[in-house]
């Protein structure tokens, strides 16, 4: 099994022939993902990387079946890019987009609830079920088949967390990139319920950063329903107070959302927190031998 | 983005929001001017307010004359002393460092009659990913501490998104603060303004602290912190022109300049990292092998020679620095390009200088980090190469046990 992406995974993209949009779905094609067209609108009936072009995602429906999506649309057109996705009843949503405003996604989150759609990002690396489907920017070629289910906000950190994984002989079942945003639509604790109920997946990594309360409400969700080691790492520990760090969502604000609280709420969890990020991976190997 | 009082004040009035009289004044004639107009229509008290981004401005002291950032005046001729003490002095308060900010504007405005303090605001509840109005009759006090102290002190009103602030919540927060007759009436009417405010111009924060009842039952703004959803300036351009640049870090505002999101620490060891998450991560690793981080620096997906290059120079421009741990994650990118970017870089005369002294340690990780490692290692130049980010800790080490 696995969650989320697999190989019934049918992948439409949208902004399929922007350049970013380009790149990516030739990769997503190349790691084996199944990539069923994209949209880009006014571009209707032509054909790009050997797969065809809709105007509007009702159509990749439509023709093709598509119930998966990922958008590289710019960030001025992001939120209206969700909300088509949703109205055209694509279940899984997965939004790469960087710098999208607040109020646009606070709209575009509710429209997808309405519809009973799950939304992935945005400012998210994707997600990957390493040998079946890529949806994303990662590189495909890092991960290996396996057991280990990653939730992470950050890009190259998750990266660098299933480099170690790998190197220690240790295969992901899937990587969960929920984003780096204040609005996102899958949470720590929504991720965590689904690597939780997942019968291939043995253990979790849950990488966080300082900023909101997400990790806390993940630490109590595991505290409660956890059944599976979960090994913790929360970036920002050297963060000063009241500075943006990168992300939209990475701010101590209000003397909220320190590393050392979220550490805590974690390790009183039951969760194996390190201190290093260099230590994620011999971590899980020590918890699963 | 953060904006000045004066300017936030003047964009409420714009919107509907009542705030007391005031304007800014960049000349103590000019202050002097504006606090005999507040005197002359009947006012007792006029309040001279330094105008810089940082918080604590009451508490605060400016370096040279030792006044407060916020002066309570009873004449004309007080009105104009404060004016000339804060203007060209520089005030220090808790949010600025030691190194304070000079005041180019003070904000000289009604020091209107009080009956209650109430507190006010607006902004994301991230939790629920809806915006909240936030009300307590708690007024003046840091609403930290009543969220600690008194928790059932504090209400809120939810809304739905896509929609504005409803009357009903409205009057809910209005008679939750204990508002009757025309006080509620007031008090309605300023929570719905503010909240079509925040609304339009994509604020992510609006802070009043104290909202105030005078005795004539008017509910008016009496301070206001407004900050801007960066990502959203992009269609407001009469916002933009509210930056002031010069309340920015100036190394801060040059990276951004080349599209490098650097932030400056008080550290000692730099770093260049590629991606947030990691970023932070590679600082929290600094403080572990034993140095400080000084500085965030991420210069995102595309790590060439040029954003490699901007990077050094920006980060050695902090006299601090006493290494540099530059720690780059090639995905797609690949890990050979990127050595020969940094080895390019550092044979920039300019940047070759200032880098004799300092060590300089290149972790690539990824795609082709073998032989990334094979040209920094055979470079000939004073570069530390490491694979594993264990090992880049490791060198880090080294730096402070030498």
């Amino acid at each position: 099994m696995s969650v989320l992406v697999d190989r019934h995974t049918r992948l439409v993209v949208q902004g399929f022939t922007g350049s970013e949009g380009s790149f990516h779905a030739s990769q997503m094609i190349e790691y084996g993902t199944n990539v069923i067209g994209g949209v880009t609108p006014g571009k209707g009936g032509q054909t790009h990387l050997d797969r065809p072009v809709f105007n509007t995602v009702a159509e990749a429906v439509a023709q093709e079946e598509a119930n998966t999506s990922i958008i590289f649309v710019p960030p001025a057109f992001a939120g209206d890019a969700i909300i088509e996705a949703a109205q055209a009843g694509i279940q899984l949503i997965i939004c790469i987009t960087e710098g999208i405003p607040v109020k646009d996604m606070v709209i575009a989150k509710s429209v997808v609830d309405r519809h009973g759609a799950r939304l992935i990002g945005p400012n998210c690396p994707g997600v990957i079920t390493p040998g079946q489907a890529k949806v994303g920017i990662m590189p495909g070629m890092i991960f290996t088949e396996g057991s280990v289910g990653l939730i992470s906000r950050s890009g190259t950190l998750t990266y660098e967390a299933v480099d170690q994984l790998t190197k220690a002989g240790l295969g992901q079942s899937t990587a969960i990139g929920i984003g780096g945003d204040p609005v996102i639509g899958t949470t720590h604790t929504d991720a965590a319920k689904l690597l939780m109920e997942d019968p291939d997946t043995s253990a979790i990594v849950l990488i966080g950063e300082i900023g909101g309360s997400a990790e806390e409400e993940a630490a109590a969700y595991i505290k409660e329903h956890g059944t599976k080691p979960v090994v913790a790492f929360i970036a920002g520990s050297t963060a000063p107070p009241g500075r943006r760090m990168g992300h939209a969502g990475a701010i101590i604000s209000g003397g909220q959302g320190t590393a050392q609280d979220k550490k805590r709420a974690l390790a009183d969890a039951g969760i194996t927190v390190v201190e290093s990020p260099a230590d994620i991976g011999a971590t899980v190997a020590s918890l699963l031998s | 983005m953060n904006i000045h009082e004066y300017q936030a004040k003047t964009l409420l009035a714009e919107h509907g929001v009542a705030v007391p009289a005031g304007k800014a004044a960049t000349t103590t004639a000019e202050a002097t001017k504006i606090a005999q107009d507040i005197f002359d229509g009947g006012s007792s008290l006029v309040v001279v307010k330094a105008q810089i981004h940082a918080g604590g401005r009451g508490k605060g002291k400016t370096k040279k004359s030792g006044a407060k950032g916020v002066i309570l005046c009873r004449s004309v001729e007080e009105a104009t002393a404060a004016a000339e003490s804060l203007l060209g002095d520089v005030l220090v308060t808790i949010q600025t460092g030691e190194a304070g900010q000079e005041v180019k504007t003070v904000y000289v405005t009604d020091g209107v009659d009080i009956e209650s303090e109430f507190y006010l605001s607006i902004l994301l509840d991230r939790t629920r990913s809806q915006h909240v109005v936030m009300a307590s009759t708690e007024g003046g006090v840091e609403i930290e501490q009543v969220a600690e102290e008194t928790p059932d002190k504090i209400i809120k009103e939810w809304v739905e998104p896509g929609l504005s602030l409803q009357p009903s919540q409205a009057r809910r927060l209005a008679f939750a603060l204990g508002l009757q007759g025309d006080a509620l009436k007031s008090g309605v009417k300023l929570f719905m303004k503010l909240f079509a405010f925040y609304d339009k111009t994509d604020a992510s924060m609006v802070e009043v602290n104290p909202l105030v009842l005078t005795p004539d039952q008017q509910v008016i703004a009496l301070d206001a912190k407004v900050t801007f959803d960066e990502n959203a300036l992009y269609r407001h351009d009469d916002l933009m022109a509210l930056r002031d640049e010069s309340e920015e870090n100036p190394l801060e505002l040059e990276a951004s300049k080349f599209g490098l999101n650097y932030i400056k620490l008080d550290g000692n060891v730099g770093c260049m990292v590629n991606g947030a998450g990691l970023a932070m991560a590679t600082m929290d690793i600094i403080k572990l092998s034993g140095g400080e981080p000084a500085n965030f620096l991420d210069v995102g997906g595309g790590a060439n020679v040029e954003t490699v290059k901007n990077g050094f120079r920006i980060i050695l421009e902090d006299p601090n620095v006493k290494g540099i741990l530059i720690n780059i994650f090639g995905g797609i990118v690949r890990c050979d390009r990127v050595a020969n970017g940094v080895l390019e870089a550092i044979k920039d005369p300019e940047i070759a200088k200032k880098v004799e002294q300092i060590p300089i340690i290149v972790r690539l990780q990824g795609t082709n980090a073998e032989e990334a490692k094979e040209i920094i290692d055979g470079s000939g130049l004073n570069v530390i190469s490491a694979v594993l980010l264990k090992e880049a800790a490791e060198e880090v080490s080294k730096i402070f046990a030498a």
